[in-house]
């Protein structure tokens, strides 16, 4: 053991252990510090991996608690009947909805007697609750005339304060008396619910519903700003992807190595990291101030983003190309191959995973892109009228999911705060699935070779 | 095969098939050959010995041009394969390597199945009018590369599933599948077991009687068994040339006497 020591005698040393044979057995000073130092780096590793998995686990935690309550909400059903004549005497008043509320109230009382609730209520509780029932049912009536005198079943989406209520957000402690609701309400609600009458329920609306006004979160979807971040990656799908494997392709088969090529390449990759607001406030410079493009439509959003992703997919496009073994080429040029079959006989198949998870990576951090969005107007945009119209295609004007996102976190309702984060869940799965998908046809591809 | 110009028959006494005449190859600055003068003999089988980096593989990627694609290569001088000058601007460096095919050190066959390694070459060329031609091509292809026996059965498997003289015998059978008059092998054996070399050398002496091959090999022992004509590099340099017979028991140089005899290299 001492031998190996750094002691003063350590220059005497070898000639003793020459004399002895050194013992396996003993581990000397030298190793013992190699172990200790390769344990202690497996610990830093773990620690690191542990720390990454616990803020994980806290994010998903944080994003499912808070934005779970957005996807149910809270409905009044309720069965009732409006006359021909009632929708005529209504039609007539100035203020057409209140009229409609007024048949709405006279239903529920009847529906309470029927039940036999004792329960004082007025209109204007019946307006906190319900938001404004009479342009919901008034729109009903005047699409479907022929229901006229038959029974109906509404369900009318109730105020965002109950839904609170219903989701625990507020209680009868820290309510606040306000026009939106009285703590008296509650007691109306308690007996809805128990009645059956209110009701929580699936959210589809905000799953293919449009953004609403800044007066209404209940109302609130993100359907349509999927429709418009659909449209985005439709655009940088079909620009980046040719665009960045030619300009790869020629780069890194045809091109000759000199000066120029070595500047676009370093151009290239500091592309890569500029930042998403720079390409917006180029967008707006170029696609809608210069070529006159429409404002917040989503074939602009699509050049911007697609500007954004072209370095992604040619970095990884090169890599993976590099990556394809040389001999593979040696083998189709030494049969006679032209340069251009051996790249897209042999060289380009062989490449496509790698190129398709770049790709499919590109297009992901584009969907979750906000910056560029705020400078071209994608944003804060409410759809009157949707599903018709308003989101139809490229050229009109729409939001974005992460834009949407935004929007709603800016917005001063709390219940916008929970649609935020109903809003990212949505946005996750989207990433979560297109990550899968890179997944399986890496896999796919793969396999085949 | 033989059906030179009369002219170039009359001026070209040996009647080579291939002839080098002072190429230079530079790598940037290196001069990596230097004054080569060689004629390589029709239906034979070459073999260009030398220690490493003394530019023997060099000097056989300039016979197909594949050294076209390092950007950095070039070559002076002239390498006529029946009279034609290979670095002729009328010349297509994709139909010489048709005529001049190449089986390299490491076996490398396309990650695809038998049937499509071989058949690849016909198919870009044109060889084949329909499937049957193509089946003909690829089994007597896959005949001569004495593989048919083995690989009959599994033609849709994936050729990179064989053993690698298998593989390495795939890669032989793909160069003839586009009937090539001259085959250069970069030292096809010295990833295979001695096993599977003998396979492929006992192929080599078969093919000698249609294709004029040239083989660059480390194993000298290799290059006495399968040569007809040796050639020994040094430093770039062509510094012997002869009948295997020869240079093996009567070297004329010292340095060849040297290196055969283990004394460098």
């Amino acid at each position: 053991m001492t031998d190996a020591t750094l002691s003063p005698e350590g220059a005497k040393a070898p000639e003793k252990t020459s004399a002895q044979p050194r013992s396996l057995y003993a581990t000397d000073e030298l190793t013992k510090k190699r172990n200790a130092s390769e344990k202690r780096f497996q610990a830093y590793g773990i620690a690191a991996i542990g720390a990454g998995l616990f803020f994980l686990v806290v994010l998903a935690y944080s994003i499912i608690s808070e934005g779970i309550p957005a996807f149910t909400r809270t409905v009044l059903t309720v069965e009732f009947t409006v006359t021909q004549e009632q929708f005529d005497d209504a039609e007539s008043q100035l203020f057409k909805t209140r009229a409609y509320e007024a048949v709405f109230t006279e239903a529920m009382s009847a529906q309470f007697e029927q039940k036999d609730i004792q329960v004082p209520f007025d209109i204007a509780a019946i307006e906190r609750i319900v938001g404004k029932p009479g342009s919901t049912i008034r729109e009903f009536y005047r699409a479907n005339p022929d229901k006229l005198g038959q029974p109906v079943a509404f369900e009318l989406a109730a105020s965002s304060r109950v839904d609170g209520y219903m989701n625990g957000r507020l209680t009868r402690d820290n309510i606040t008396d306000s026009r939106f609701l009285m703590k008296s309400d509650l007691d109306l609600v308690d007996v809805l619910v128990e009645s059956g009458i209110i009701q929580t329920v699936f959210n589809w609306p905000f799953i293919t519903g449009a953004d609403s006004g800044v007066d209404n979160p209940g109302g609130a979807g993100i359907g349509a700003s999927v429709v418009g971040s659909f449209f985005m990656m439709l655009v940088v799908l079909f620009l980046s992807l040719p665009i960045g494997v030619a300009a790869s392709i020629y780069l890194e088969e045809f091109a000759p190595q000199n000066k120029f090529t070595d500047l676009i390449e370093v151009n290239i990759s500091n592309l890569a990291a500029v930042p998403s607001i720079v390409f917006g406030i180029l967008g707006l410079a170029v696609f809608i101030q210069f070529m006159h493009l429409p404002q917040s439509a989503p074939i602009v959003g699509g050049l911007v983003l697609t500007l954004m992703t072209l370095p992604t997919i040619i970095i990884s496009t090169r890599a993976s190309l590099k990556a394809v073994p040389p001999s593979i080429r040696d083998a189709a040029l030494g049969v006679g191959a032209s340069k251009m079959q051996a790249v897209f006989h042999h060289v380009l198949p062989l490449a496509m995973p790698g190129i398709l998870t770049g790709t499919i990576i590109g297009l992901a951090q584009a969907l979750g892109e906000t910056a560029p969005l705020l400078l071209i107007g994608m944003v804060g945009f409410v759809a009157r009228g949707y599903p018709d119209g308003f989101v139809s295609g490229f050229m009109d004007p729409n939001s974005a999911m992460p834009a949407q996102i935004y929007t709603w976190a800016a917005r001063s309702d709390f219940a916008f705060y929970e649609k935020a984060w109903g809003g990212i869940i949505v946005l996750l799965i989207f990433l979560l699935s297109m990550n899968i998908l890179a997944i399986i046809l890496r896999r796919r591809f793969e396999r085949r070779w | 095969m033989n059906d030179m110009p009369k002219i170039e028959q009359a001026t070209d006494m040996t009647d080579s098939k291939i002839s080098a005449n002072k190429v230079q190859v530079y790598y940037g600055d290196t001069h990596a050959i230097k004054d080569v003068d060689i004629e390589i003999q029709p239906r034979s089988v070459t073999a260009f010995i030398g220690p490493s980096g003394c530019g023997k593989s060099t000097f056989l990627r300039t016979i197909n041009r594949m050294n076209d694609t390092i950007d950095i290569c070039r070559v002076e001088g002239s390498i006529q394969i029946d009279g034609e000058d290979i670095y002729d601007p009328k010349v297509d460096p994709v139909q010489l390597r048709a005529k001049v095919g190449m089986v390299f050190q490491k076996p490398n066959p396309f990650p695809k199945s038998i049937y499509d390694n071989v058949a690849y070459g016909p198919r870009i060329h044109g060889l084949a009018r329909n499937r049957a031609e193509l089946d003909d091509i690829v089994a007597s292809s896959l005949q001569k590369a004495g593989l048919w026996e083995e690989a009959k059965d599994r033609l849709d498997e994936p050729g990179t599933g064989m053993s690698g003289g298998q593989q390495q015998r795939l890669c032989i059978a793909r160069a003839i599948a586009v009937s090539p008059e001259v085959i250069l092998m970069d030292e096809p054996c010295s990833a295979l077991d001695p096993i599977a070399t003998a396979k492929v050398e006992e192929l080599i002496d078969e093919l000698r009687e249609n294709y004029t091959i040239v083989i660059v090999t480390h194993s000298m022992q290799q290059a006495a068994r399968v040569s007809q004509r040796t050639a020994f590099f040094h430093l770039g340099i062509l510094v012997e040339e002869g009948p295997t017979q020869d240079i093996f028991t009567n070297p004329v140089d010292k340095r060849t006497q040297d290196y055969i005899t283990g004394r460098f290299g």
